[in-house]
């Protein structure tokens, strides 16, 4: 299998505190790969090291077969992987369409039209919406338009931190059906989520972290039938 | 009348504020740091006009595109020098050096030019005054056009930062640093280009205060930075439409106190009004309530 991220053996520290302890990882084309572990384990900061916004000490990341490792973050999006932050984070100052458009900063113009277009097919809700601001949105729509502006780009590989914080539960599944369907069109999907039931659910290979170490990693299946999972992620 | 005219110059003053203002107030927004810098590069630029006319024998408007050049580019230097190795090591570093540079634009000021003021030539020689009703409404060429520049200035920088990409993006940067380079924006170039927007308003708002106050020193930048900084505080630092009316209401009340209630005691009142406005709104007239959304 054609692997698009390879991450190997990275180490990030917020000062002295050792974040993350050597963590590696893989993610196939195709794949919808998720990283589990409860709150502090360190599954934002490793999505953050490979978008670039943090660096890592030692090891090597490698997108598509080329070392990102010191690839600064906004020539990163380019490179092919969109990164859609916990806490969503979209302009809540813009409108959804600015927004939708600060996605595109780095496509090509005759590409945005139809990207447009494509998200708003993907999300409709953002359509009826494209001229408010996004800081008046519900949170449920907020995640769309998070989602949305990281399509815009075209990327390779999706990043998600968190989909479903905060989400009523109906909200949730559709989120997660959104996400199943992204990927069936081609999208690779690194999905990091508390979650872990959703998450596994519609997961092909899982990876659990725990106090900056991948404890366990395994199929979707595998790791949703684990006793220790079961225990620590699952509620028994 | 003589309420009208002192109104006139007070929109006048105002507008140099204003201009002045926007510097600050962008510089902050993008960046979150006070520039306390930008008062002494509005005085380098007059000081470049002075010589361009002077020395070169430049006509006046070209005199000022040169000073705007050499803002620009001396806002950006100072920016990539003094500024940017010190991004994201906590505000106060950065903060002392501003005033560092601030001291620094001031003695290499009074090295090159000396200590004796030099009587700036106004911009708009020649020009009568415009005089209205009798003669009792009088608006020299120097308050008509500063009204006239800011309004544009005013126009212009909001078309720039709703309309065009890289505009959009200074916004998208002010807002979330992260979350813009996720999008692929270079944060580093969208702080030199607000650096470079705000340096070369500077020069323009110094030659437009110089040519109505025409005195020239190492210290001529520093109080209207002053005030021009409150006036981004009064309207919401952080603020585009804030920093204007800040600057609009600041200029308008220092004249009109000069005029009626004392020379002496306009500062004073200036600055009393921006106490009292952050006592009734904290973060300005302008200012947003940071919201938490989870």
């Amino acid at each position: 299998m054609e692997s698009v991220l390879k991450v190997d053996k990275i180490n990030v520290y917020y000062g002295a505190i050792h974040a993350i302890k050597g963590i590696s990882f893989e993610v196939n084309k195709g794949e919808i790969v998720t990283l589990i572990g409860a709150n502090g384990a360190g599954k934002s900061t490793t999505l953050h090291t490979v978008s670039g916004l943090l660096r890592s000490k030692t090891g090597d990341i490698k997108f598509l077969g080329e070392s990102i490792a010191k690839t600064p973050a906004h020539r990163i999006v380019a490179r092919g992987i969109s990164h859609v932050p916990e806490g969503r984070r979209i302009f809540q100052e813009m409108t959804v369409r600015e927004n939708l458009e600060m996605g595109a900063y780095i496509t090509k113009k005759e590409r945005i039209k139809g990207n447009v277009e494509y998200v708003y097919e993907q999300f409709p809700r953002l359509k009826e919406r494209r001229s408010q601001i996004a800081g008046t949105l519900s949170g449920g729509e907020q995640q769309m338009l998070a989602m949305g502006r990281a399509l815009m780009s075209d990327p390779e590989l999706l990043m998600l931190d968190e989909p479903s914080m905060g989400l009523a539960p109906i909200l949730v599944d559709q989120i997660f059906e959104i996400i199943s369907n992204l990927n069936k069109t081609g999208t690779t999907i690194l999905l990091v989520e508390q979650n872990a039931n959703m998450a596994l659910s519609i997961a092909d290979r899982a990876y659990v972290i725990e106090t900056g170490k991948i404890m366990l990693s395994g199929t979707g299946k595998e790791l949703a039938k684990s006793e220790e999972v079961k225990k620590a992620y699952l509620g028994g | 009348m003589s309420i009208i005219n002192s109104l006139i110059s007070g929109l006048s003053l105002g507008s140099v504020y204003a201009i002045i203002a926007l510097g600050y107030t962008m510089v902050y927004g993008i960046s979150r740091m006070l520039n306390f810098a930008h008062g002494d590069v509005i005085m380098i630029g007059s000081y470049v006009s002075f010589c361009l006319t002077m020395y070169v024998g430049m006509p006046g408007w070209l005199a000022l595109v040169g000073a705007m050049a050499a803002c620009t580019v001396l806002g950006v230097t100072i920016e990539r020098i003094a500024y940017r190795p010190l991004r994201g090591t906590g505000s106060l570093g950065v903060l002392i050096t501003a005033i560092g540079v601030s001291y620094f634009l001031q003695n290499a000021a009074l090295l090159i030019w000396g200590a004796n003021p030099r009587v700036f030539t106004t911009l708009f020689k020649g020009l009568d005054p415009i005089r209205l009703a009798n003669a009792r409404l009088v608006i020299t060429a120097e308050s008509f056009f500063t009204i006239i520049v800011c309004v544009v200035i005013m126009v212009a920088l909001t078309l720039f930062v709703h309309r065009t990409k890289a505009g959009k993006a200074m916004r998208a940067v002010s807002e979330d640093n992260g979350a813009a380079q996720l999008m692929g924006i270079n944060v580093n170039q969208s702080i030199s280009l607000t650096f470079a927007i705000g340096s070369g308003l500077a020069a323009v708002a110094g030659v437009l205060m110089c040519s109505a106050y025409p005195v020239l020193m190492p210290t001529t930048g520093a109080m209207p930075g002053i005030k021009a900084f409150t006036a981004a505080v009064v309207g919401g630092i952080g603020s585009i439409p804030g920093a204007m009316v800040g600057g609009l209401i600041l200029g308008i009340i220092e004249i009109l106190s000069r005029a009626y209630i004392s020379t002496e005691l306009s500062d004073a009142i200036v600055f009393a009004c921006l106490i009292i406005v952050l006592l009734v709104k904290p973060t300005g007239l302008f200012g947003k309530n940071t919201r938490e959304k989870v």
